[in-house]
């Protein structure tokens, strides 16, 4: 018996079958919809290795069930670049070295960009700092991270003032 | 192109600069594929059932309601599990463990897998695992330190680690005229790199392809190939990513051992990831350690003797002993040195290499005693091992290959502001009131070297490929191997492609012991330079090169041409060299190593010292690490931007051993009961500031052609003392077992 939901995933329009109703929305992207940028660390929200954007706001994919999730808009690490064109907190992670191993890193990237975007946080690294620790980084990035928050944020809050004049 | 050399860019240009990761833009997209990211057609997701007591045996598997359960395919159990051709028990390879694999009804450990259940989803599988509802027979647990007998063992091979003694230790005791006799005690930690072990394996007859986060790739093959008698070739396993290893991802685990097996039998591809739970069993762990120090200083300061002795936890079933007193080696001048370990037995899994193993823990109560002894003969720290610094290795009177520690001490004290730091503890406060500390220790890692090879094929565009097995699981191997890679034949990054993480590739050896980048580097630059030597064979017996005549000893590389160092008028293109000889491609081929009679002349170290600065809140007790100054001299560094982020990785290693991380047993059952990220602590982003990194130019003759020490682990020893150090220096309290938690300092 399936379920069908309706998603705007990255941008796009899709009817998703939803063959089991225990099923996240973390083993929904990863195991069913080819989608495997989003990456599992604990399963239990303690990491934030799976962080997405649902409808705007950064959230643990695991700790949602994919079944509630009709109509929500979703965004992917697979959806922030624009074609070639990175976003401004990718580029900055690969400048500052906000990243070791890599697999925390489509979390810390997604729950950056959600973080500049609730617009508490600025280019405050002790605000960045408390504002980022729902992602664990393992191998001890944070430094980087920090930094590249930091300048990611000044360039988007730069080119938005830009926009506006 | 141009004929005209490029002036910005010579020999060597690759090495030394700050180049981003070259898989950085795979990274941040998300398009790196870590194992679990594969998901093959008609695959088999397994998930294991751990045992949830320490010792016993497992009396009943409702194996029935697991069956029964929609989309479970199998239940596999020690009675119908198919046969394995390998002894569980047998040491196939160099870095093997005795597995868990059913092969009995037995349970040693809490989280050892007692089942694997099959599903056509990840959500039956676990439903599946979670219905068979194990009961057991339930044995009293050993789970603490003085839970069985401390025994002494004959030191060999992988695990079992020799200790180390010089001079006269009893006369060293006798003639102290002060003398400290301490013990600190070290919590058990758990690798929990981000990416969990996960396999997917899939069979095409006899022969077997896997993906999995492995360390080590070829000795990956050979293990997995002992289990199921095939020949080792027979096994391909790709690791291009890893999410992170730290010692856990060297040796096979008993899961993926079984998730093969799995496979096998319903000849389908079959996908195991641990849950993060699961992290903590089979996987290996840094075993609890308790170390007594006894030293002891003459009048003048001088250490008569240092007398370390480590015991350490293992297995019932196997042996890896924390070679924790083994940090007491090399670091400092006393008249007479005895290291030595002893293990207990207890019902916990296999303890195993986890980031510096030993000299993590040994540093940590090492550096703490100095401390001590530094306050009984009235010294500051610093000045305190200054005094007893060893210009050459304790007891055997060898040199040091290169030993910068003193300009780390001086480079890193300044950068601290250390002078004028109080001798006294809780001398002072913070503008907030919150009481300050300062603390330091050194830091020390060996610099071995294990054995790999390499290839390279010098295209005839010019351009190159290189190729090893090497591994890059966040210390930056797809980068900075890529950059010895072009520098081997003078080439610019771009010119060259690199391939690794393979195992049909040439063996890249092992990413462990801070040695994967010298060990691997070294091969990648030998093959780079055996094609070199065939081009200057061919151009200079060739009487129509400009290079005909001039021998190949003052040749060298630039940007696609080679050259005559003396006259750089005479020179030829590679490709040109090529062409003329009728050539499509010219292979090399390269050995990374260390001869023997190298390794006995000098004794080789990475060292370092590492400042702290704490602040804890007197009434609270809470300590924060404000301030994190780490200089390292590490011989040649390659890449300054990658070195950075992994000595500040390793620092933050250094303050989550220090206040974060210890698995705690129930006593009862033996089970771990903070087995995940919300018990388990590991330090968030909030936690880290402060952090400097220094490095401390020091050329290396000696420790491998390419001046090459290692960077990976030496950031977390020194770290942990400092710390301590720091909290005794704020609070008066001297706390010796770690970590150290809000509950030490408040208690009276």
């Amino acid at each position: 018996m399936s379920l069908f939901i309706s998603l705007t995933l990255n941008g796009e329009a899709r009817e998703v079958s939803i063959d089991d109703p225990r099923v996240t929305l973390l083993d929904l992207l990863r195991e069913r919809l080819a989608l495997p940028g989003t990456k599992k660390g604990c399963d239990r929200g303690q990491c934030g290795a799976c962080t997405v954007l649902v409808n705007g706001r950064r959230a643990n994919a695991c700790l949602m069930l994919a079944a509630g999730l009709d109509g929500a808009e979703i965004t992917t690490i697979e959806g922030l670049a624009r074609g070639e064109d990175l976003h401004p907190v990718q580029a900055a992670f690969i400048e500052h070295d906000g990243f070791q191993c890599g697999y925390c890193t489509p979390g810390q990237i997604m729950s950056a960009v959600g973080l500049i975007a609730e617009g508490d946080a600025g280019s405050d690294p002790e605000r960045i700092r408390e504002g980022m620790s729902g992602n664990i980084c393992r191998c001890g990035a944070y430094h980087g991270i920090t930094l590249a928050v930091q300048e990611a944020s000044r360039r988007m809050a730069a080119k938005d003032e830009g926009g506006a004049a | 192109m141009s004929d005209t050399l490029s002036p910005e860019i010579r020999f060597g240009s690759n090495s030394g600069q700050p180049a981003t990761r070259r898989d950085g833009l795979a990274k941040v997209t998300g398009v790196a594929t870590f194992a679990a990211d594969n998901t093959p057609e008609g695959l088999l997701h397994a998930v294991y059932a751990p045992a949830k007591i320490a010792r016993g045996r497992v009396s009943h598997l409702d194996v029935a309601a697991a069956e029964a359960h929609p989309g479970v395919t199998h239940v596999i159990t020690p009675q119908n599990r198919p046969e394995l051709q390998g002894d569980p028990s047998g040491k196939p390879t160099m870095f093997s463990f005795r597995t868990e694999v059913l092969q009995d009804d037995t349970v040693r450990y809490a989280g050892q897998p007692i089942a694997l259940v099959l599903g056509e989803t990840l959500e039956a599988a676990t439903e599946g695992a979670r219905l068979l509802a194990p009961q057991y027979e339930v044995d009293p647990v050993r789970v603490a330190l003085d839970d069985n007998t401390a025994r002494g063992f004959d030191p060999g091979g992988f695990g079992l680690p020799g200790g180390a003694s010089h001079g006269d230790v009893e006369a060293g005791h006798a003639v102290a005229a002060r003398s400290i006799d301490v013990s600190y005690e070290t919590a058990a930690q758990y690798h929990n790199a981000m990416e969990t072990h996960a396999i997917v394996a899939q069979w095409d007859g006899d022969r077997l392809m896997l993906d999995m986060p492995s360390q080590a790739l070829k000795v990956s093959c050979a293990g997995f190939a002992y289990f199921f008698g095939i020949p080792p070739e027979n096994v391909t396993l790709r690791s291009p990513y890893i999410g992170g290893g730290f010692g856990s991802k060297a040796i096979p685990t008993g899961p993926q051992v079984l998730a093969i097996l799995a496979a096998r039998m319903t000849q389908r591809p079959v996908k195991l990831m641990f849950t993060r739970q699961q992290m903590f069993g089979p996987a290996g762990h840094r075993g609890a350690t308790r170390q007594r120090l006894r030293l002891g200083v003459d009048e003048n300061a001088a250490l008569t003797v240092i007398d370390h002795e480590g015991l350490a936890e293992t297995s019932t079933f196997d042996d890896f002993v924390e070679p924790a007193a083994n940090a007491s080696h090399d670091l400092y001048a006393a008249g007479a040195l005895r290291a030595s370990h002893r293990l207990v037995r207890l019902d916990v899994g296999t303890p195993g290499p986890m980031r510096a193993p030993g000299e993590a823990s040994g540093s940590a109560a090492l550096e703490c005693a100095m401390d001590e002894m530094a306050e009984a003969a009235g010294m500051d720290p610093l000045e305190f091992r200054l005094h007893n610094y060893a210009e050459t290795q304790p007891g055997t009177g060898r040199p040091y290959s290169s030993k910068a520690l003193r300009e780390c001490y001086a480079e890193g004290a300044a950068r601290f502001g250390w002078e004028g730091r109080p001798l006294e503890p809780r001398q002072m406060r913070d503008a907030d009131g919150l009481m300050t500390g300062w603390g330091m220790g050194t830091a020390l890692f060996p610099c071995p070297m294990f054995a790999a090879e390499a290839r390279a094929t010098l295209r005839p565009d010019g351009t190159a490929l290189f190729e090893t097995s090497a591994v890059d699981m966040g210390q930056g191997a797809w980068t900075v191997l890529a950059q010895i890679a072009a520098d081997s034949l003078g080439l610019t990054l771009d010119q060259v492609e690199f391939r690794a993480g393979h195992s049909a590739l040439p063996d890249g050896g092992v990413a462990g012991g801070s040695a994967h980048t010298a060990t691997a580097g070294g091969a990648l630059h030998a093959a780079g330079g055996d094609v070199l030597r065939q081009l200057g064979e061919l151009a200079t017996a060739d009487p129509q090169s400009p290079l005909y005549g001039a021998g190949n000893s003052s040749l060298v590389a630039r940007h696609g041409w080679l050259l005559l160092e003396e006259d750089e008028s005479r020179r030829e293109r590679f490709a040109d060299i090529l062409a003329r000889a009728g050539k499509t491609e010219m292979i090399g081929t390269g050995h990374g190593g260390r001869a023997p009679e190298a390794a006995g002349r000098h004794a080789m170290n990475s060292h370092g010292a590492v400042f702290a600065e704490v602040k804890v809140d007197p009434d609270l007790r809470q300590v924060r690490v404000t301030r994190l100054v780490g200089a390292f001299a590490a011989g040649r560094i390659i890449n300054p931007r990658l070195t950075e982020s992994q000595l500040m990785g390793g620092m933050i290693w250094g303050t989550s051993f220090a206040l974060h991380e210890a698995a705690r047993h129930d006593r009862r059952s033996g089970r771990i009961v903070n087995a995940d990220f919300a018990g388990y602590h590991v330090p968030v982003n909030a936690d880290v500031s402060g952090l400097e990194v220094i490095t401390v130019h020091e050329d290396d003759p000696y420790v491998n052609a390419l001046g090459i020490k290692g960077v990976g682990e030496i950031g977390i020893v020194g770290t942990v003392g400092a710390i301590g150090n720091a909290i005794w220096h704020a609070t008066g309290k001297r706390v010796r077992h770690f970590p150290i938690r809000i509950a030490d300092l408040l208690a009276p």
